[in-house]
């Protein structure tokens, strides 16, 4: 669904280029420690109705099987899924 | 509603970008790289999503993008698209991401000619109300009170003197082929009008509302709400420009309260009743002129 990440190499003056850098969608590092709250979903309540995903700002959830998934390697923890979900299947918890 | 999500792309286009939690202008970005897919070549002014974009060397499009001049995303699609077209590309769309202050201010004399000229571009302004990269400041887009770091909040003056420029009129009176509104709120209308522009010859011009926390001093979580609550409360309004009509695509029955709109937000909390009059006032002569002059079935 994602590009993945990739080693972040460092790179000296010369070697930067001048041009079109990268394939796109080159990722090198995550969003994840951003966050303070994570969202939690609960799977008993999800029925897959996909409003989470519709509206992540990051892109982060994806359904699988009819419930939503959560990378939390890219989840900013914004809590826009918790508030949306009508069937509240997703809870904020505090990171620690 | 499943089937807006299962028309779109499961792929993520626009994915690990910095742009800050709850950002609205990201949320449109992706909604609207997923409807027209791989082969859409983004162009991004100076402006949030380029910041977020393009960290050297994470590259959050996975699809060809590229960052254009301030004042020049239009001309950029124009040629990226001839560009593409002379070297017998078919399948592909040119897209442009500009913010309102690269559309309203510094890029509507390349957006004029683009349309002038009916280049088959896709051009959509993510309107946070504000300059957002650069620190909150004033742009032509701003609506009345609001208060930002060039228009602040006193004791004689509150806020933004000037009323949000009707960029979607504007576009409109190029008698282009098809211009619409939008808000990130109402995600389904969006993905509908961004499908609508994908299909349609010559230029097209999508002004969508993307709330953003930062500047509009609203929690992180209420980017969604208050996008739709804009809408609700007849500040903002869904409509559509096609083969000379106007055509409006929501009507609230009635009005949900401009006070408590206001109000939620850091940028308006300093606006006295007289003002939030100004502001109601106001919406009710756009109303009336939308009953007189857009169809509505």
């Amino acid at each position: 669904m994602r590009p993945y990440v990739r080693d972040k190499k460092t790179f000296s003056q010369s070697e930067v280029p001048e041009n079109t850098c990268f394939e796109a969608g080159y990722l090198v590092s995550v969003n994840s420690g951003w966050r303070s709250i994570r969202p939690v979903i609960d799977n008993a309540k999800c029925v897959g109705c996909q409003q989470c995903y519709l509206y992540c700002p990051d892109g982060v959830i994806s359904i699988n099987d009819k419930k939503a998934a959560i990378d939390y390697d890219f989840c900013k923890g914004c809590g826009i899924c918790a508030k949306i979900c009508r069937l509240n299947a997703i809870r904020m918890e505090s990171e620690r | 509603m499943a089937n807006t999500a299962d028309s779109i792309s499961r792929e993520e286009y626009f994915y690990g970008h910095k742009a800050c939690a709850g950002c609205g202008g990201s949320l449109a970005v992706r909604a609207a790289l997923k409807v027209l897919g791989k082969n859409a070549v983004s162009v991004l002014p100076a402006g949030c999503m380029s910041a977020v974009g393009f960290n050297f060397p994470q590259l959050c499009f996975s699809n060809n993008s590229i960052i254009s001049t301030f004042a020049g995303t239009a001309s950029m699609l124009t040629g990226v698209e001839a560009g593409l077209r002379a070297r017998g590309f078919k399948d592909f769309t040119a897209v442009g991401f500009a913010g309102d202050g690269g559309t309203a201010d510094i890029g509507i004399q390349a957006l004029s000619g683009a349309i002038d000229r009916n280049d088959n571009i896709i051009y959509i302004c993510y309107d946070n109300e504000a300059y957002m990269n650069t620190g909150i400041q004033k742009s032509g887009l701003t609506p009345f009170g609001a208060k930002t770091t060039t228009t602040p909040a006193g004791k004689n003056i509150h806020g933004n003197i000037r009323p949000k420029k009707n960029m979607f009129e504007i576009a409109a009176a190029h008698d282009i082929p098809y211009a619409a509104t939008a808000s990130v709120g109402y995600i389904d209308d969006f993905i509908a009008k961004v499908r609508k522009a994908s299909q349609i010859q010559g230029t097209k011009y999508i002004h969508v509302i993307a709330p953003c926390p930062t500047g509009w001093g609203v929690p992180v979580d209420e980017t969604v709400n208050i996008a739709r609550e804009v809408v609700d409360s007849g500040l903002w309004y869904l409509a559509e420009y096609e083969n000379g009509e106007f055509k409006l695509n929501r009507k609230p029955k009635e009005f949900t309260s401009v006070a408590d709109y206001l109000k939620k937000q850091g940028r308006f909390r300093h606006l006295s009743d007289e003002d939030i009059d100004i502001i109601i006032k106001s919406r009710d002569k756009k109303w009336e002129y939308i009953g007189k002059n857009f169809k509505f079935d």
